[in-house]
């Protein structure tokens, strides 16, 4: 069996979904390149999760296509979640087991697991192999759904707002896993997060959504290196934002107003001169900017 | 090596560490032929994606301020003062554009300022 091995580890074309009357996911396209970090980045309610149990097969796209690794996540279940080590937002461990119950009975679904590293892991984790999962707290919790997602070495690390409500210890154990998941065996991470810090920090690639549209995907270098700020200043006080065309945003007060831009940043410049403004600094925004910015560009 | 990293910066993170590499060269704290720490080494401790410091490492590596040996490890270069004396001269460029812009704002000469650090270097002068 030599199929050729896909050049994506996830392809997703056009892809929409609607829920009753709300279009949770429109025209979504992404692909998600191997031995990468992909960071999935949007709002709560811009359709991350919708678009990650697409990638599971736990929903049929009613228009596009989803590949995982060259296969069809609803025909073919079984070649994709074999691949797959997934942590869900939610973590539905069965609650009535132990540690090591829980370890035993998930290496029976797969052949390839690795009882020595999920030792290994068990033990970096602070786990007890004899607490019942239900006495568990949020992150160890959390920490032992990491643990039997990582520890039959998936192709593909697929992680829904991994750090969601944790402290930073255990949010460090996450990122240490995602890191050692690309630095030792090349593998692909995909997680949705909506802490940019963490994004900022191991993410590649990444992609923003907002209202199941995807408005920006990329290198997380280039994204960051396409978009300036510009402090601009005015010789008299604006009563409102001066209108800068090329500019994603606009926010100060005054005679001194910042311009997050992306990639016309001199029009934006050009438009800002004639408004009756010059620019006094200028330098990169930050992912967070960056991200507040098209949030605030998406709704106009 | 002890490097750190802000993401609060919009400086991507691989330039953030070639830029400290290259002020460590520059300062004497990185001296020709020392070994930088190992690519996964280095992600470990930063909390960074190790394909963010290999991107760092190459850029050194194209700026020369760095050399692969094959299948050991990467070095400061033998070559490295040439560079670092232009790396200490940029940035210092930086401050003194700074420190420029800020006298401007302030409505102080150029040679007025010239004169302040001239005085202020003598009185932070080493007394024998």
């Amino acid at each position: 069996m030599n199929t050729p091995a896909p050049a994506n580890a996830v392809e997703v074309t056009g892809l929409s979904r609607k829920f009753s009357s709300k279009l949770a996911l429109n025209q979504v396209s992404l692909k998600v390149k191997p031995g990468r970090v992909f960071g999935l980045v949007g709002a709560n309610g811009a359709g991350k999760t919708t678009l990650i149990k697409h990638l599971l097969g736990r929903l049929k796209p009613e228009s596009g296509s989803v590949r995982v690794f060259g296969f069809d996540p609803v025909n073919d279940p079984v070649a994709v979640l074999g691949r797959i080590g997934y942590l869900s937002e939610n973590r539905d461990l069965p609650a009535w087991m132990r540690v090591d119950e829980l370890l035993r009975y998930t290496a029976a679904f797969y052949p390839q697991w690795d009882m020595a590293y999920a030792e290994e892991l068990r033990r970096q984790f602070g786990l007890e192999p004899r607490a019942k999962i239900k006495t568990l707290s949020r992150g160890e919790n959390a920490k032992a759904g990491l643990l039997i997602a990582l520890a039959y070495r998936p192709e593909m690390l697929l992680l829904d707002e991994p750090s969601s409500g944790l402290d930073p210890v255990v949010r460090r154990d996450i990122l240490e896993a995602i890191i050692r998941t690309v630095a030792d065996e090349g593998r692909t991470v995909l997680f949705s997060s909506h802490l940019l810090e963490e994004v900022d920090r191991v993410a590649d690639d990444l992609a923003m959504m907002f209202d199941g549209r995807v408005v920006l995907a990329g290198a997380l270098d280039d994204v960051k290196e396409s978009h300036r700020r510009l402090v601009l200043r005015f010789d008299s006080p604006q009563p409102s934002a001066p209108k800068v065309a090329g500019a994603l945003s606009i926010t100060g007060s005054g005679k001194e107003w910042t311009a997050i831009c992306n990639g016309k940043r001199d029009e934006a410049v050009a438009e800002a001169l004639r408004a009756g403004g010059k620019v006094v600094a200028e330098d990169s925004p930050s992912l967070d900017e960056i991200f507040v910015a098209w949030a605030g560009a998406k709704s106009t | 090596m002890q490097l750190h990293i802000s993401t609060g910066d919009g400086l991507p993170i691989y330039l953030q560490i070639a830029n400290q590499v290259k002020y460590l060269v520059a300062s004497g704290r990185l001296a020709p032929g020392d070994e930088l720490s190992p690519i996964r080494v280095l992600a470990h401790q930063l909390l960074v994606n190790p394909n963010t410091v290999a991107r760092a490492y190459l850029e050194l590596e194209r700026d020369g301020v760095v050399q692969k040996r094959h299948g050991s490890g990467t070095y400061v270069s033998d070559s490295g003062s040439p560079l670092a004396r232009k790396e200490r001269v940029k940035i210092l460029s930086e401050r003194v554009d700074a420190l420029l812009a800020e006298a401007r704002h302030l409505e102080v000469e150029p040679q007025e300022l010239l004169r302040l650090i001239k005085e202020r270097s003598q009185s932070i002068q080493p007394k024998e």
